[in-house]
């Protein structure tokens, strides 16, 4: 009887295993990504924090003249483990425009703590004509946003390579790894950047690693919690699972014995 | 007089005047249900509970959730990383929409099965699938709440659908999107009817109970009970069963909720909708892909429209077109059989319908297609004629038990 039970579990178990094959190559993967590991993968994964950290620096110190990040509060910088000074002290390094006042005007500020971070243009329109007719995206979801998000992240910064021979190199840059090759952006990071306040050294493949932690972060800035309930809840729930099968055994047997 | 005694006489005294607890008592407690349902007979009372679970999940973040073409997206964010545990409610109501259409589905191919839509259960089955109609709208229409790129392409889309209809196709377009492009317009009713449909459904659902409890559940060996020895009551026996297959479901739905919270849904949106930016493939959520695999193998369309809405109608015609006398497909040598092609052939639609039309992709499309009409509007019909059944045992304990028996010898 249990043997058949499991029988036919394992058959579930092997649909469905069918359906996530079949859904997965509809995805689409046309080139195969750097395979990288990050402190973040896996059930217990974290963000590394002093990673992180530095790769705010990578956002502030290069990113941040193009891209966006305004879902991101400077308050939340609190998780990567800054203090409520430190954070007043980058926050109050950007100006931002507010009122109006009691006069009508608006006028500049510098940002506080609760305050996004800045937008790098004042429209839209702007930020397109100062890169050739593409807009950096924001970078907030920008892990999210892809397939293999940061995988994705990590091998286009890393992807950047002369262009073949066979590509019109007019409108872009060639990047292995972006669809359709040829990207707007041009290479942001080819190491030494910047000087990593930790003294960590910069190179190449530590920037992008950084710079892709600190993006994960922006992503999933529950991540770290929702996988710490996600444990609590789930052993939980195995538990009353087989507690519930063992009452359910025990309330059938009489049905199962034919007694009633 | 002990507390006990006061509770249960007002119980008595509502109960006289409005018997609610009587009729729980009726169709919960001691409702008789066959003695031989298996794990299949688990799932209707899981799509009540996703139901349930949408709705709740739903209303909180309605608390928050801002219908506007400029707000909505940034809301969404709002909910995912200000509000408390927002990002719990908003992640277990996106993949509970998902759940929900999993177990309905299997809980629909449970009935196919089991011929649960013959006489004298018509009216049960047509309630499930106006649940099942509703359920997509609502579905559709929720997708495009957080108005991201998938959002804003996917009504784009299936608006667009209606300009098919001969002359008063473009009117009708203009009148649901309420101007001439999906715009804030079309998001504010979207919001209204999303929020609108999930209490029709409780409705239908209601039906759906009192069309069941009327003449009680099949089984699977498909023959009417013939009494009290057939029958326990749902409480205990159902109780638990249902509760620790919901514990089983739901500990798979939190580790999705949990560990892989974006795996079914589509990254594009979490990119804020651009009227301008055409994303390179336009899917809809995996639960409307086989639908969406018959939309385009039909080269016309008009025609595409017209064979993905019979892909749900001909559903309608089932207790008809099957001409089977016996229910259980367990006793119907050749129909058990061709089954399972209707199963595989719905697999291959949602794999078509989820890659580009291009290549073989097309022809496999066409011939699943085909295969799906065919299989309810032809095969059915004929099988239910040509078959020769197997005997059906004469009641459902005496087989229940005999089977009990022999498990016994053998194990012996
Ligand atoms: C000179 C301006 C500029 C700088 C500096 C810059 N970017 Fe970009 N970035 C762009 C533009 C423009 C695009 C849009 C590319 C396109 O659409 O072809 C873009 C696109 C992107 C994308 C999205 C690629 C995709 O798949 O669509 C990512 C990720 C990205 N940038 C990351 C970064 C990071 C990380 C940094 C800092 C290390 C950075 N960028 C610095 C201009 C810039
Ligand atoms: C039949 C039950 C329901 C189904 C199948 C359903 C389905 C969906 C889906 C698929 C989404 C998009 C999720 C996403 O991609 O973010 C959504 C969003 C939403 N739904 Fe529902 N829903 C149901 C009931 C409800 C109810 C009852 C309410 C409100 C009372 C509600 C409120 C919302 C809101 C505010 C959103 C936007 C937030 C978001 O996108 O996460 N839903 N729904």
């Amino acid at each position: 009887m249990f043997s058949k039970f499991f029988i036919r579990f394992l058959f579930y178990i092997f649909s469905i295993y069918f359906l996530y094959i079949s859904l997965s190559f509809s995805a689409g993967k046309s080139f195969e990504l750097y395979d990288i590991k990050f402190s973040f993968d896996g059930i217990f994964g974290t963000f590394d924090k002093p990673s992180a950290r530095r790769g705010l620096q990578i956002y502030r110190e290069v990113c941040s003249g193009c891209h966006g990040l305004k879902f991101i509060a400077y308050r939340n910088l609190t998780s990567l483990g800054y203090s409520r000074e430190e954070i007043k002290n980058i926050a109050s390094e950007y100006e931002i425009e507010d009122g109006p006042n009691s006069e009508g005007e608006m006028y500049l500020r510098p940002a506080v703590s609760s305050d996004n971070f800045i937008d790098p243009y004042a429209n839209i329109n702007m930020a397109k004509f100062m890169n050739n007719g593409a807009a950096p995206p924001d970078l907030s979801l920008i892990v999210k946003a892809r397939n293999y998000g940061s995988k994705y992240v990590y091998s286009l910064l890393m992807g950047y390579k002369d262009i073949p021979d066979n590509f019109d190199s007019l409108n872009g840059y060639y990047n292995k790894f972006y669809p359709g090759h040829i990207i707007a952006m041009p290479q942001p990071l080819y190491g030494d950047d910047v000087e990593y306040l930790d003294g960590t050294i910069s190179s190449l493949e530590q920037e992008v690693i950084d710079i892709t932690t600190f993006l994960t972060w922006t992503s999933h800035p529950e991540m770290v919690d929702r996988k710490k309930m996600g444990f609590k809840v789930l052993v939980f729930l195995i538990f009353m699972t087989g507690l519930l099968f063992l009452s359910y055994k025990k309330i059938w047997k009489p049905v199962k014995d034919g007694s009633i | 007089m002990t507390k006990k005694e006061i509770g249960s006489r007002l119980i008595d005294w509502i109960d006289y005047r409005l018997p609610i607890f009587s009729s729980i008592k009726h169709s919960l407690v001691d409702y008789p249900t066959p003695r031989n349902l298996n794990y299949w007979w688990n799932f209707g009372s899981l799509a009540g509970f996703f139901l349930v679970l949408q709705i709740i999940t739903g209303v909180v973040l309605a608390m928050h959730y801002n219908p506007s073409a400029e707000g909505a997206f940034a809301s969404i964010e709002h909910i995912m990383r200000n509000v408390n545990y927002g990002w719990l409610i908003r992640y277990a109501h996106m993949n509970g929409a998902s759940f929900f259409f999993i177990v309905v589905y299997i809980h629909i191919f449970r009935g196919l099965y089991y011929g649960s839509y013959k006489s004298p259960r018509e009216l049960l089955w047509w309630f499930g699938l106006i649940i099942l109609l509703l359920m997509m709208a609502t579905a559709f229409m929720g997708y495009v709440l957080p108005w991201g790129q998938m959002s804003f392409w996917a009504a784009t889309v299936i608006t667009n659908l209606f300009s098919a209809i001969p002359v008063i196709g473009d009117g009708i377009v203009n009148w649901l999107l309420g101007g001439f492009a999906v715009d804030d317009a079309l998001l504010k009713r979207f919001y209204a009817l999303h929020y609108l449909f999930p209490f029709l459904i409780v409705g239908f659902v209601i039906l759906h109970i009192s069309a069941l409890h009327t003449h009680g559940s099949n089984n699977p060996l498909g023959i009417d009970s013939g009494g009290p020895q057939d029958s326990i009551s749902f409480h205990p026996y159902y109780t638990i069963k249902d509760l620790f297959g919901l514990s089983f479901v739901l500990t798979i739905f939190f580790l999705v909720v949990f560990y892989a919270p974006d795996y079914l849904g589509h990254p594009d949106n979490y990119i804020p909708a651009d009227s301008l930016k055409t994303p390179a493939h336009i899917v809809p959520e995996w639960y409307f892909l086989p639908f969406y695999g018959i939309l385009r193998a039909i080269p016309d369309k008009l025609g595409g429209v017209v064979a993905m809405v019979s892909a749900i109608f001909v559903l309608f015609l089932l207790p008809w077109l099957d001409t089977s006398k016996v229910k259980s497909a367990t006793f119907r040598p050749i129909y058990k059989k061709i089954y399972w092609l209707l199963v595989v052939d719905v697999v291959v639609l949602t794999w078509v319908g989820g890659n580009p039309p291009e290549g073989y992709f097309i022809l496999i499309g066409r011939i699943a297609t085909i295969y799906y009409f065919s299989h309810i509007l032809i095969l059915m019909p004929i099988i239910g004629f040509l078959e020769k059944p197997k005997k059906l045992p004469s009641s459902i304990a005496g087989t229940v038990l005999k089977q009990k028996r022999e498990n016994v010898d053998n194990n012996v």
